[in-house]
């Protein structure tokens, strides 16, 4: 993801390389372009459109959504999915925007601070997760053996209380990507020109005043765009409900993604897995056009 | 001050979960039942299993770090082949439908990966390509090579189109340029992308888990989950072995971090 400056013209950049050096292709120009772009068509074709159709005809039966929300599940997971969305998006990105001003202090510290800050980013999702499984076990994970030798008390039932598991996900999905979405946010503030802050001094902003006026107007095309990329990705992952609550305790910490899994494959139903999944779609399509419509904006590209 | 406190609170957060995953790992089996905070005997006798693999759960951990490592390089090779050659398409041949490419690839990128998973099986079902590694690559090269074809198309756009119009002066046809032009002024983003898409295949975990059966065909994070399902659930194997696949991805990050240009660490990355 990169960030052009607001001041420059994005579309009137576009138009000039556009216009330079456009021709006409001459017949073998064109058989080439043929066998350079087909082997991605064939990708595309087969593994995206082939896949959509199929998963489109799956979900097709409208007697498997009657059965879908009968499911006493689904309800639960869906209102996961919305928790899901809103508080762990929003709250990481809210910070990740707070600590990127932190990050952009100068010196030594805040540079190794950094190369620590970004590890739970290079470690791989699943490793971290399942150490954190583990770390919130109530009898003999590290956070209650913490609390019990500090404080000589019990720690809460973090992954067998549906609110604290759901919670305990949230809390690893924030850890897993504050890291990314703060270095992302650092791009972008890195971008906005220093002559606008210094000038805003010159006339006796306060730092509050720059973030506000200066900060917050310049990023905000970003953060949009942050937060709505974010969006699509927590809406379809897998890998931390999985490792952290499994779904449990009874099935009450399930989102849509990882509902859908277990419908096709462990209770052994696809049309019912895929019916849970299309059922995301009044979500993700929303998302993604508003998506569209900010990249199409260029001020942010990907 | 308070930045001390806010550093010091960041290190505390980023770290407990990694100390977690070393302190089980520096524990015998039976003291990982236990109330302690700091281990009580450390030693390396878990890693020393992970390596001889003398416990029946790690029996082929090498195999399959040698699987995630073979699938890993594929898909990165696939996806430098297949996104240069489209992207070359699209910004050098510059081919009226190149729109419709583009948008291809932004219409895969924002479909989550997870929500093709179940029609893909039953597909690779339908072709026998289950318990097949190339079904996994096809799936990542899939998800990888929107990305790689958007960051060509930004990088390359630095590359003045004069080049091209001197070389086909010069009698050069398009694959020349290609391989003569345009892939040696694409090398950073190259080393990017090829990154990029090593590192989203070595941490794929759901393709993996559902198209994989035989414990010799699986990749490493298929194989860990795995263990989590044992009824002995021997934490700190697991937890060895955890860190021992998660230190090659943490040497490509630190080592490729000042290389790679802010914009395109960025992506390397999408979960």
């Amino acid at each position: 993801m990169a960030v052009t400056s607001t001041i420059e013209n994005p579309a009137l950049a576009r138009a000039q390389t556009r216009s330079v050096g456009w021709r006409r292709l001459t017949r073998s120009d064109r058989l080439w372009a043929l066998a350079f772009a087909t082997p991605y068509v064939l990708v595309f074709a087969a593994f995206v459109i082939y896949p959509i159709c199929f998963g489109l005809w799956l979900g097709s039966d409208p007697a498997t959504y009657r059965q879908l929300f009968a499911d006493p599940v689904y309800p639960s997971a869906l209102r996961n999915t919305l928790i899901y969305l809103t508080v762990a998006v929003n709250l990481k990105l809210f910070l990740a925007l707070l600590l990127s001003g932190f990050f952009m202090r100068k010196g030594w510290l805040t540079k190794g601070l950094l190369v620590i800050f970004i590890l739970p980013w290079a470690v791989p999702a699943i490793p971290g997760y399942i150490s954190i499984h583990w770390m919130l076990n109530s009898q003999w994970g590290l956070l209650n053996n913490a609390i019990w030798s500090l404080l000589q008390a019990d720690g809460p039932p973090w992954l067998d209380n549906s609110a604290l598991a759901l919670g305990s996900v949230i809390y690893a999905h924030i850890w897993k990507w504050l890291p990314f979405w703060t270095i992302i946010l650092m791009a972008g503030r890195m971008a906005i020109p220093l002559e606008l802050y210094e000038a805003a001094k010159v006339d006796g902003a306060s730092a509050l005043d720059l973030f506000r006026h200066i900060t917050v107007p310049m990023l905000a095309s970003l953060y949009l765009v942050c937060t709505l990329l974010s969006s699509i990705w927590a809406l379809g992952d897998f890998n931390a409900v999985r490792f952290i609550s499994g779904g449990g305790p009874a099935l009450s910490t399930h989102v849509l993604a990882t509902l859908g899994i277990r419908n096709a494959f462990e209770i052994g139903n696809p049309p019912l897995g895929m019916a849970t999944v299309l059922s995301a779609l009044p979500l993700l399509i929303p998302l993604v056009i508003l998506l569209m419509r900010q990249l199409k904006k260029g001020q942010v590209q990907l | 001050m308070a930045a001390a406190a806010l550093g010091a609170f960041l290190i505390v957060w980023s770290l407990v979960p990694l100390y977690n995953m070393v302190r089980v790992a520096l524990q015998e089996k039976e003291d990982v039942f236990s109330s302690n905070v700091i281990p009580v005997a450390p030693s390396l006798h878990s890693f020393w299993t992970v390596f001889d693999t003398s416990y029946w759960l790690l029996a082929k951990f090498w195999t399959q770090m040698s699987n995630s490592f073979w699938i890993g390089v594929v898909v990165a090779s696939l996806t430098l082949i297949i996104g240069t050659l489209t992207s070359f398409t699209i910004s050098r041949l510059r081919i009226r439908q190149g729109w419709m490419l583009t948008n291809a690839a932004l219409m895969t990128y924002v479909i989550p990966m997870s929500f093709l998973a179940i029609p893909f099986y039953g597909i690779m079902g339908k072709y026998g390509m289950t318990d097949n590694p190339l079904a996994v690559i096809a799936v990542e090269v899939t998800f990888a090579t929107p990305y790689a074809i958007f960051i060509f198309q930004q990088y390359g756009a630095s590359i003045p189109y004069e080049l091209d119009e001197a070389a086909r002066i010069d009698g050069a046809s398009p694959p020349q340029i290609f391989l003569l032009i345009y892939l040696p002024l694409m090398a950073p983003a190259l080393v990017a992308i090829g990154t990029y898409a090593l590192l989203l295949s070595w941490n794929e975990y759901l393709y993996a888990f559902l198209l994989l059966s035989t414990e010799g065909k699986l990749t490493v994070p298929v194989g860990l989950g795995k263990f989590l399902n044992s009824d002995e659930a021997p934490w700190n194997y697991l937890m060895a072995a955890a860190i021992v696949y998660a230190i090659p991805p943490m040497v490509i990050y630190y080592a490729f971090r000042r290389k790679m240009s802010t914009g395109l660490t960025m992506g390397g990355v999408k979960g």
